[in-house]
């Protein structure tokens, strides 16, 4: 072995040195690889180099498309923060590998730097093959591999109206989702006369093809590019087409296959295959022995280059074997892939095509909602492959099936529910050999060694790859040992609801005796499980016969401080008081009384986050005298104490805005008062926007309404806080009645349906089917449950009493409205304050020590 | 008046707390609702909150919260754990055992216990 020539101390142990060109996705698996056979400097046995020529460490390059859902590049990293360090390993991002000395032992990278090896490792990949048309160089021509092409197109795309994708295959129509998403209106131009050739049939590219042309984007199947024009300053401004069309373009992307980059292993003499690729035998080694190729860049032994993840692995996984000792073949694999394409599941596995001799298919196609599914079946009986288009669930447990009999009639397996089938064929089915996971070749039997899911990603990494075996592992773990709300109920909110609505139950104490864990029976609950239940009793109060009245009876006992008192504890133990103000709109006569109120308690006044007016620093035997004066002004509690409705803001709309198309302010009133003190599971906030420039922000609303033209558009599921979340389109250019039906639906689904303190953009976000299956709920009615659901809303409505008015007029609910039990008329001498800005704000001392000082009961008015 | 409240006519007892050598009268037994508290102004100005959980049962512990300073304990909500009954602090939800006024979620903080007779 020649000595080394370089000044790094490691190079001159005994330990030989492992050079890996390329950092992409099977760069790194090959790194780990070596690092699980401890074959890095960490160990002590081989120093470990590795030349990049991306600006970053590896990423994963099958999700790419997902950085337009909002993932940021370091989202996408596959390298763990401190893998390098951790394992010595020495990684050189932005410095590619520009020749090899092969009789030298030596690479030399583009900074100079030479580094010589032992062992080298090529995975430099693929690049995207661009077709020789003329003008594809052009300004505004792009090709879809790396994120600095992904961010080239983003910029470029602001300055665009039309992009083209050259290729209908799985990256092309990636690339063309992608185009879509940045707003343009794209075509998709592909030679063969189906999309996806390559994975789909007949059947299935033409259910994928109805499928995307309703999402909007425009397919041209069977025609070549025969040119890409530019206008006078070289930007591209169009396509001719084989058939003699042409389109108006602003940018293209080329999306036409890939190519094996081999020209590092040309250069210096490797054998290369006539059509690409370089030559490497079983154990992935090419004509050179001390030189591995692995991944899109290699010509495998059986004649084949993979442009797959999973073969590349497997690659990766044979070479570091061979490498450290062992003995390891990758002979070839399957290209059975499942993703998800613009929204549409595809999926095919095994022989898709039905090349096999005698083979049949059994085909079930449903062009109207977009489902193809084809199973290929030898003549005796075993599963060959198939499609799945559309719905492509089933193909966790059909792969790993592919090469077996069928427990049960195929044609059971493609039909859909309601129509004789299809049976259930659970993972259970499967025998323990079955892969489950083909990207990292993770049988059930090591999965099912462990029983949690974090567990199996962990020690065995099913489930990182492509990520479609997750939901096939999730149906292998043993269910949650608990999903109840506490350590008082098995059971969740929406279950809690769903027994309090069927069994009428109106009291705590029954509900806990009757359906609680059994140790926690005849207790007293929690306080987790107590203003939950409050709360579902209190929002089914009209319709199951409990008492509208929060306060009233055992009620009484679960509210939370804020309900207890109708309002809402601040940190010195006082209170503030909201009351409502319809929409936003206010008489002078009334924001006067707001006014006086709060300088005749001396009350801190401010507007708050949510645009309301709160007045702070009431002790608890004020709020009674202070809501005497508000309700006799005509004011009613704004609900700010609870999980329910606060307020609906609105923009002054089409009445005063030259802008206006609606009139927001109305609705806004009238939303606000059709759902005030609803209970819910969280608190709810709406807004009403009287024409798109939404003012009234609207999309950052659980419930936002934007004016149309034509009527309203309904969005639902934003919020602000901590991790904001712009609210979805539910429905548009809704006429009045359409618009407050849909919200009751919309309110009463989510109240039935989500956990404990769990706000519409999460449980929209957890909840199965998400949007589209809520949409298919309160719009299509597809459960049968709206006319349910309308009548719930329609008891709140009846049964809406104002909680302060109900409280004031009554002396024995005044009652609790006390200070001290002992000493009714006392103020709380611990609630004081102290002057800030012409108002008052806590005296935050005087409740800093270990104990309150010792104080008589005189002199404490504040 | 058109609902009925809490008032258990067979509690016609009063509550008294141990002050000192002396036995302090708190309220009547009725004025107590299961599962919530009451505040009591002590002579020396200190605070004490009062609880009766389901059965019936009165306990009485400092009215202040250790975490933040304020006199807010008797307005937490009640509940038992493992048969023993805690009050969950109102302010930032910290749950103090109501038999020795030792808190649950933090071995460090604990809150005074009053003798309290309900009879």
């Amino acid at each position: 072995m020649p000595e080394p020539s370089t000044p790094n101390a490691m190079a001159h142990t005994a330990v030989p040195t492992i050079v890996v060109v390329g950092h992409g996705m099977v760069g790194q698996r090959f790194l780990e690889a070596l690092a699980d056979r401890g074959l890095t400097p960490a160990a002590g046995a081989a120093r470990v180099v590795v030349l990049c020529e991306e600006p970053r460490p590896a990423y994963d390059r099958v999700r790419l498309t997902s950085y337009f859902d909002g993932r940021s590049p370091e989202d996408l990293s596959l390298v763990e923060p401190d893998f390098m360090d951790r394992h010595g390993i020495e990684l050189y991002v932005g410095d590619p590998a520009e020749s090899v000395d092969r009789a030298g032992r030596t690479v030399t990278a583009r900074s100079g730097a030479v580094f010589p090896y032992d062992t080298l490792v090529l995975a430099t990949g693929s690049y995207p093959f661009v077709p020789p048309v003329p003008g594809k160089d052009a300004r505004g021509c792009f090709v879809y591999r790396t994120i600095e092409d992904l961010l080239a197109i983003e910029e470029y795309a602001k300055g665009a109206a039309t992009g083209a994708v050259v290729g209908g295959g799985l990256l092309g129509l990636e690339a063309a989702g992608a185009l879509k998403g940045l707003g343009l209106s794209t075509h998709v131009v592909e030679f063969a006369p189906r999309l996806m050739p390559v994975q789909v049939d007949e059947g299935g590219g033409a259910a994928l093809l109805r499928t995307i042309e309703d999402m909007g984007l425009t397919v041209h199947t069977g025609v070549g590019t025969q040119e890409v024009t530019a206008g006078e300053d070289g930007a591209v401004n169009g396509m001719a087409l084989s058939d003699g069309s042409s389109l108006d373009v602003d940018l293209v992307v080329f999306s036409a296959g890939v190519r094996p980059r081999d020209q590092l292993a040309r250069q210096c003499g490797l054998a290369v295959g006539e059509r690409g690729g370089i030559v490497v035998d079983e154990e992935c080694r090419t004509s050179d022995p001390a030189v591995f190729a692995i991944g899109e860049c290699a010509l495998a032994a059986d004649g084949r280059v993979y442009g797959l993840v999973a073969p590349g692995y497997e690659m990766a996984l044979a070479a570091a074997e061979v490498i450290a000792g062992g003995r390891s073949a990758f002979t070839g694999a399957d290209l059975s892939t499942k993703l998800k394409l613009l929204g549409v599941d595809v999926a095919s596995f095994g022989d898709a095509h039905g090349a096999a001799e005698g083979s049949l298919d059994v085909v079930y196609s449903d062009a109207r909602s977009g489902v193809y599914k084809k199973l290929v079946i030898g003549s005796d009986g075993t599963l060959l492959g198939g499609v799945l288009v559309g719905d492509a669930d089933q193909y966790g447990t059909l792969r790993p099936m592919t090469g077996t009999v069928l427990p049960v009639a195929p044609e059971q397996l493609v039909l859909p529910a309601g129509a004789g089938g299809p049976v259930a064929l659970g993972p259970s089915a499967l025998p323990d050999e079955a892969v489950i996971c083909s990207c990292h070749n993770v049988t059930k039997g090591a999965i099912c060694e462990h029983t949690a899911l974090p567990e199996v990603k962990k020690c065995t990494k099913a489930g990182t790859g492509c990520g479609s075996c997750l939901k096939v592992i999730g149906q292998l773990m043993p269910p949650p040992e608990d999903a109840g709300l506490c350590g008082c109920f098995p059971y969740s909110r929406s279950e809690l609801y769903e027994i309090v609505r069927t069994l009428e139950v109106t009291s705590f104490a029954e509900l806990l005796d009757s359906h609680g864990r059994a140790e926690a029976r005849g207790g007293d609950g929690c306080e987790v499980c107590k203003p939950t239940v409050g709360s579902v009793i209190a929002s089914l109060a009209p319709t199951v016969g409990a008492s509208g009245y929060v306060l009233d009876g055992e009620q009484a006992a679960l509210q939370d401080t804020n309900d207890h008192f109708l309002a809402n504890l601040q940190r010195n133990g006082s209170y503030s008081i909201v009351p409502r103000i319809p929409g936003g709109e206010i008489t002078p006569e009334k924001l006067i009384v707001i006014g006086e109120v709060a300088r005749d308690f001396g009350l801190y006044t401010k507007i708050t986050g949510g645009q309301r007016i709160d007045l702070f620093g009431a002790r608890v035997d004020q709020l009674p005298l202070i809501w005497t004066r508000l309700v006799d002004a005509g004011f009613e509690s704004g609900h700010a104490y609870g999980k329910s409705l606060r307020t609906v803001k609105s923009c002054v709309g089409q009445t005063w805005c030259r802008y206006g198309v609606q009139d927001s302010v109305r609705m806004a009133i009238d939303l606000e008062l059709r759902y005030r003190g609803l209970r819910s599971p969280h608190k709810l906030k709406s807004a009403v926007s009287g024409c798109a420039r939404e003012c009234a922000e609207a999309r950052g609303k659980d419930f936002g309404i934007i004016a149309t033209a034509q009527g309203w558009n309904l969005y639902v599921g934003g919020n602000g806080g901590a991790t904001p979340r712009h609210a979805d389109l539910l429905a548009q250019d809704l006429s009045d009645a359409e618009l407050v039906r849909l919200i009751d639906r919309f309110l009463m689904f989510y109240i039935r349906t989500a956990d404990r303190l769990e706000r519409t953009s999460a449980w929209l976000e957890r909840i199965d089917g998400g949007l589209d299956h809520v949409r298919d709920v309160v719009v299509h009615d597809s459960l049968g449950l709206c006319e349910e659901l309308e009548r719930l809303m329609a008891d709140h409505v009846a049964g809406y009493r104002d909680e302060w008015a109900e409280t004031i007029n009554d002396p024995e609910r005044l009652r609790r409205f006390v200070t001290f039990v002992n000493a009714p008329d006392a103020p709380d001498p611990s609630v004081r304050f102290v002057p800030e800005r012409d108002q008052i704000k806590p005296d935050l001392e005087l409740l800093a020590g270990p104990v309150l000082a010792v104080r008589t009961l005189e002199g404490t008015a504040s | 008046m058109t609902t009925a409240t809490i008032t258990t006519a067979q509690d016609t007892g009063s509550v008294r707390l141990a002050h000192g050598k002396d036995w302090l009268t708190v309220c009547e037994r009725g004025l107590l609702t299961p599962g919530r508290g009451v505040a009591v102004l002590l002579p020396d100005g200190d605070q004490a909150a009062v609880f009766m959980d389901r059965a019936g049962q009165v306990y009485a512990i400092g009215n202040r919260d250790p975490f933040t300073g304020a006199y807010v304990l008797s307005r937490g909500l009640l509940g038992s754990a493992g048969g023993r009954p805690f009050v969950a602090s109102p302010l930032l939800k910290q749950r103090f055992d109501l038999a020795t006024g030792a808190c649950l979620d933090d071995e460090e903080a604990a809150v005074p216990v009053f003798t309290v007779r309900a009879d």
